[in-house]
């Protein structure tokens, strides 16, 4: 264990990639069955019973419907763009599970005299007895969760037909005009704690009383909402509007490219819920054990996205642009030129 | 504004904990209930089909999906040398066996008539007589069909 790399002993790598490792898989595993827990929850709200057949009440239903995407046939048109057009779903991917790197999801354990904590992008420095992790995990987490926009512009660009094209449009437009209204949402959480490292504003929410839901009740509303726009679901679920546009920018896509769209959209909801209860609901702060928190919290809003999406009807497109321009836009600043206030005061 | 919106999350959680009223159909079975109007069956009496071939039934019909064609036997008495039902014809009214004047025709609780060829739906005398055995199907421990 004496070995050193960059100054830090090589110990603290091999916890990193142990990290890497197991929230990989974690994710992987919760966004494969929220989609079952999504049939299954909106089943039984439909008082019907969702997928029952494939295992124990349809429990190996995920693993049944990745096997079949798997080995289906992959079908591209001939005008497609190639490159653009398997880069795409990647694109999609890769911000959604990116983002996780900052996210803490507990506090630090010790392992062989080594005090790790349970955050992939971060290291306990003894020398100054404090977790160091990413500076900016804010910005990092804002500019991953704005990356997915680009797989699913290239796919509808790239698939060189008119519904992919304007659902990708649709889509883009939609998740940059909520994009902003989240980030505001977010700036008030961390003129709060004046702190962009998601750790220090995790830390800072101790206590049931110290979540910033409390001190910030608009921001977390407005961030809800802007996530669930954002995740292109139901309400908002526009760039699916199955009898406008077939299916949107996924229209050309099949197989195993469509199961990673399908993916995407499911990662982006896990990393949204992820943020929420980072910035509002306190992280692993609770009555459990950390890691336990921090997940209770994440499928609470995995639950309340599935609940919104049996709920509620389509917006209209016009409706939509209007709530975000001239709704959460103005109310976003507003709470943010109340929050200064209220730190200057 | 936001009121009704909560209000229909309300709805959709309380729906949430209610009791499927789904059948897990192959498995599961609805009882059918009583009257049900399912496959037709020819009703037999001392060996033989009770029909004297009076063709009240295909003249009521309204869909026109019953042939029969009459016999004389060796009692010199009349038959159906022929009685054909085409179920995808029949709107399963029931109105052959409410005119049958001699309790010849019933109708079973089998519901269950899918086949793969034109032909099976074509039930002959033969196939009216002896209807398929439900092997407890039709009598599940499902609710009853509404």
């Amino acid at each position: 264990m004496g070995y050193e790399f960059l100054g830090l002993p090589l110990f603290y790598y091999l916890a990193m990639f142990a990290k890497v490792m197991v929230v990989f898989a974690f994710l992987i595993f919760t966004v494969a069955y929220s989609v079952y827990a999504e049939r299954k929850i909106i089943g039984h709200i439909q008082i019907r019973l969702g997928p029952m057949i494939t295992g124990w009440h349809g429990l190996l239903q995920p693993v049944a419907d990745g096997l079949k995407l798997l080995f289906k046939e992959e079908i591209a048109q001939s005008q497609v763009s190639r490159f653009a057009f398997r880069l795409a779903p990647l694109v999609a991917l890769v911000p959604a599970f990116a983002a996780f790197a900052v996210i803490p999801f507990g506090d630090t354990v010790e392992i062989g005299g080594y005090r790790i904590p349970l955050q992939i992008a971060a290291y306990y420095d003894p020398a100054l007895g404090r977790v160091e992790d990413v500076n900016v995990g804010v910005l990092y987490v804002l500019a991953m969760s704005s990356l997915g926009v680009y797989g699913i512009v290239l796919a509808g660009w790239s698939s060189n037909s008119k519904y992919s094209l304007l659902g990708g449009l649709r889509s883009s437009a939609q998740m940059i005009s909520y994009e902003l209204a989240a980030s505001f949402a977010l700036v008030a959480v961390f003129m709060l704690s004046q702190s962009l490292s998601l750790h220090k504003i995790v830390a800072d929410q101790a206590g049931l009383f110290g979540w910033y839901i409390w001190k910030q009740p608009l921001a977390f509303v407005l961030f809800c909402i802007c996530a669930v726009a954002e995740t292109n679901r139901t309400p908002f679920d526009l760039p699916e509007a199955e009898s406008e546009l077939v299916a949107g920018f996924s229209t050309e896509y099949s197989s195993m490219k469509y199961a990673t769209f399908f993916m995407a959209e499911y990662a982006n909801m896990v990393t949204v819920s992820a943020v929420a209860a980072t910035f509002f609901l306190g992280g692993w702060h609770g009555p459990f054990p950390p890691v336990i928190n921090f997940i209770a919290k994440v499928y609470f809003f995995l639950f309340c996205f599935i609940w919104i999406r049996a709920t509620f009807p389509r917006y209209r497109y016009d409706q939509l642009m209007r709530l975000g321009w001239k709704v959460f836009l103005p109310l976003g600043l507003l709470n943010i030129v109340v929050t200064a206030l209220a730190i200057v005061l | 504004m936001i009121i009704p919106l909560l209000q229909g999350l309300k709805i959709t959680l309380t729906h949430m904990f209610k009791k499927p009223i789904t059948l897990q159909y192959p498995k599961e079975r609805p009882v059918v209930a009583p009257g049900f109007r399912g496959l037709h069956a020819l009703n037999v009496a001392h060996d033989r089909a009770k029909c004297v071939a009076c063709y009240l039934c295909p003249t009521v019909c309204p869909a026109k999906c019953i042939t029969v064609e009459a016999a004389e036997d060796a009692n010199h008495d009349k038959y159906a040398a022929k009685y054909e039902i085409e179920i995808l014809r029949c709107i399963f009214c029931g109105f052959c066996v409410e005119a049958c004047p001699v309790d010849a025709l019933r109708m079973t609780e089998n519901f269950e008539l899918a086949g793969y060829t034109r032909e099976e739906f074509v039930y002959s005398k033969e196939r009216l007589l002896s209807p398929p055995s439900l092997d407890g199907r039709g009598q599940g421990e499902g609710e009853v069909l509404k």
